[in-house]
């Protein structure tokens, strides 16, 4: 061990003290959140809960699960994600697999074609008139369909194929008379899954946050996803409110939506909450990967 | 199983016809993408669904934005719509919303690398520093949990937090003595609240491909500064920093070249009716005219103009960075 200067232990204090700082002021609203879904909202509301739960009560929770559009929209997100995310996956795999294969011909030219969709788009009126046309809007297809696969996605997998999995392995099943389809069945995929999980995850956490191709697709509520119900609960009605000021008639109404408020985001934010220590380690396994090629 | 048993055999058939009719120069060419295709027919068979799906769902719409220069009449079609040229164009930049639209995406895209761009680095630098394992790891874990909510989540607590009557934000201004501010509907808010919580919300996130770099910088880099007698700031600064230019530069490249392209989904919902004068963009323009608005031609025309410009951009930037740093996208 080193011995350290006093300089650097000045540096190790002030620098942890500020990371200390960064630390808190991100972790505050998050655990802000969680404190108000279980408070009284009145103590919310009116600025007395400031860190820990007060007057604790899960009615919130309760107008959550009594609310019939939520969980719809929450069942309904659940099928998109999980029909999305197994699109993705099989998109990218067929994508990366051949291009990951250096005597592949017309590797690089189908590569720059892909690329080139990330720097230029026909942009968003031609691709909406699109998918109306192929009669996708207000079906779910409009949600996993046009969105069916990300370059990022195929080149991280790409790298991975090339740079983990050796090719005398591929080579060796060749020889012993596997067609390509097989090696990729057999010996690529197996040897995969770290990075398969890390497209998992990329993808669903996409799919469950997303809500612009439902907000221009869609136009019946019981197709909603949860983003969109969340939005109406958490967004459009205190916009209104903020817009129309003055008005205070219904101060009832506003408590009962403050409660719903902060459960909400908690509800909607569960499953991620739960794949956190997983996704931390994936998804960072992820970036990496794509910073290598970068 | 059928299948491939019989795509195999005319491929050979083919293989087998192609030389004996194909004059000398072109059959080279021809027998070998025939070969290719008899080798490697698994492989194309494999990509070929996503290549439809990006003709069809990126090159098709990239096809369809002639739409800019017509004036779309939905039974007649992309194809069949009369040419009018740049009239779409010359309405956009004529109108009243241009200068607006522009300098709000203009504005708040800069406010976002002056800002939002330097955090993540220095972030990096910090925890980069940090010896203590368990405390390294903590700081990490919490910066990069932000990155998972989805943005009507954060929206949604923004309005909490900041709202004029119950956020806290004003609980406490009013605590010392101040005026609430309504931050959301005042168009002088936007930008730096839109910009601080993308910063509050992507700043760990963002750091992780600075840490990669940081982690493959040679260790004796830090070694033969020691005993030079180089401090802990000297190293980060002559060390660490130069060793992670590429890909600051690389980001740097990028976010250029999006310059224009500020994202559709948070703007859209901070915006409401009192703030648009700082938080109307093209890309919520687009949608408005567009989408709900059905002006199809020229919303599209919208769109392609910001396109272009930020491909040029792109391109502008990228020939820059490889003429001063030797670093480029491509």
């Amino acid at each position: 061990m080193e011995t350290r200067s006093s300089g650097d232990k000045m540096f190790d204090a002030v620098n942890m003290t500020l990371l200390g700082i960064i630390s808190i002021i991100v972790l505050y609203p998050l655990v802000f959140v969680l404190s108000a879904s279980i408070s009284d909202p009145a103590a919310v509301l009116g600025g007395d809960m400031w860190l820990l739960p007060k007057g604790i009560t899960f009615e919130g929770y309760a107008k959550v699960f009594d609310n019939s559009d939520l969980l719809n929209s929450y069942g309904n997100t659940i099928f998109y994600t999980t029909l999305g995310t197994a699109i993705n996956l099989v998109m990218t795999v067929m994508a990366a697999y051949p291009l990951s294969k250096r005597d592949f011909r017309g590797r690089n030219l189908l590569m720059g074609v892909m690329v080139f969709t990330m720097f230029f788009s026909g942009g968003l009126v031609p691709t909406y008139l699109l998918v109306k046309q192929l009669g996708m809007t207000n079906t779910f297809w409009a949600l996993v369909i046009p969105n069916a696969v990300s370059v990022y996605n195929i080149i991280i997998m790409r790298t991975f194929f090339q740079s983990s999995i050796p090719g005398e392995i591929q080579e060796a099943a060749a020889i012993d008379g596997c067609s390509e389809l097989r090696i990729l069945r057999s010996v690529v995929l197996p040897l995969s899954m770290p990075i398969l999980a890390v497209m998992v995850l990329f993808y669903s956490v996409g799919h469950w946050n997303a809500y612009f191709n439902a907000l221009i697709y869609l136009t019946d509520r019981a197709d909603y996803p949860l983003q969109l119900i969340l939005r109406e609960i958490l967004i459009q009605g205190q916009m209104e409110e903020m817009v129309n000021v003055g008005d205070s008639s219904h101060a009832k109404t506003l408590l009962d939506q403050e409660a719903i408020k902060y459960a909400v985001v908690v509800v909607a934010n569960l499953p991620i909450l739960m794949l956190y220590p997983f996704l931390q380690k994936y998804f960072v396994k992820g970036v990496m990967i794509g910073a290598l090629k970068g | 199983m059928n299948t491939p048993v019989q795509s195999t055999t005319s491929a050979r058939g083919l293989a087998q016809a192609a030389p004996a009719k194909a004059p000398a120069a072109p059959k080279r060419r021809c027998s070998a993408i025939v070969k290719a295709l008899r080798r490697h027919w698994q492989l194309y068979l494999l990509i070929t669904p996503v290549i439809g799906y990006f003709a069809v769902f990126h090159y098709w719409p990239m096809y369809g934005v002639q739409i800019a220069f017509k004036d779309f009449i939905a039974t007649k079609g992309i194809w069949g719509s009369p040419w009018v040229g740049f009239k779409h164009f010359e309405r956009f930049f004529d109108s009243y919303f241009f200068w607006r639209l522009i300098g709000n995406t203009l504005g708040i895209s800069l406010y976002e690398l002056a800002v939002g761009f330097p955090i993540p680095i220095l972030l990096a630098l910090m925890i980069n520093e940090v010896r203590l394992k368990g405390y390294r790891k903590f700081v990490q874990t919490v910066t990069y949990a932000p990155h998972f909510l989805s943005t009507v989540v954060i929206v949604g607590m923004l309005l909490m937090f900041l709202s004029p009557t119950s956020g806290l934000v004003n609980l406490a201004i009013q605590a010392f003595g101040g005026e609430p501010i309504s931050f959301m509907t005042e168009p002088g808010w936007f930008k730096t609240i839109y910009v601080f919580s993308g910063v509050w919300q992507q700043m760990g996130w963002s750091s992780i491909i600075y840490l990669a770099a940081l982690a493959g910088i040679d260790p004796q880099l830090h070694e033969a500064a020691k005993v030079d007698g180089a401090t802990r700031l000297q190293r980060i600064w002559h060390v660490n920093l130069p060793g992670i230019r590429p890909t600051i530069v690389i980001l740097l490249i990028l976010n250029f070249g999006s310059l224009m392209g500020v994202g559709f989904e948070k703007v859209f919902l901070m915006q409401n009716s009192l703030n648009m004068e700082g938080s109307d963009v093209i890309s919520t323009y687009v949608y408005r005219s567009g989408i709900l608005g059905a002006q199809y031609s020229f919303s599209a025309a919208v769109g392609l103009f910001n396109s272009v410009v930020n491909f040029i951009l792109l391109i502008t930037v990228n020939r820059i960075a490889r003429k001063v740093n030797q670093v480029s996208l491509w």
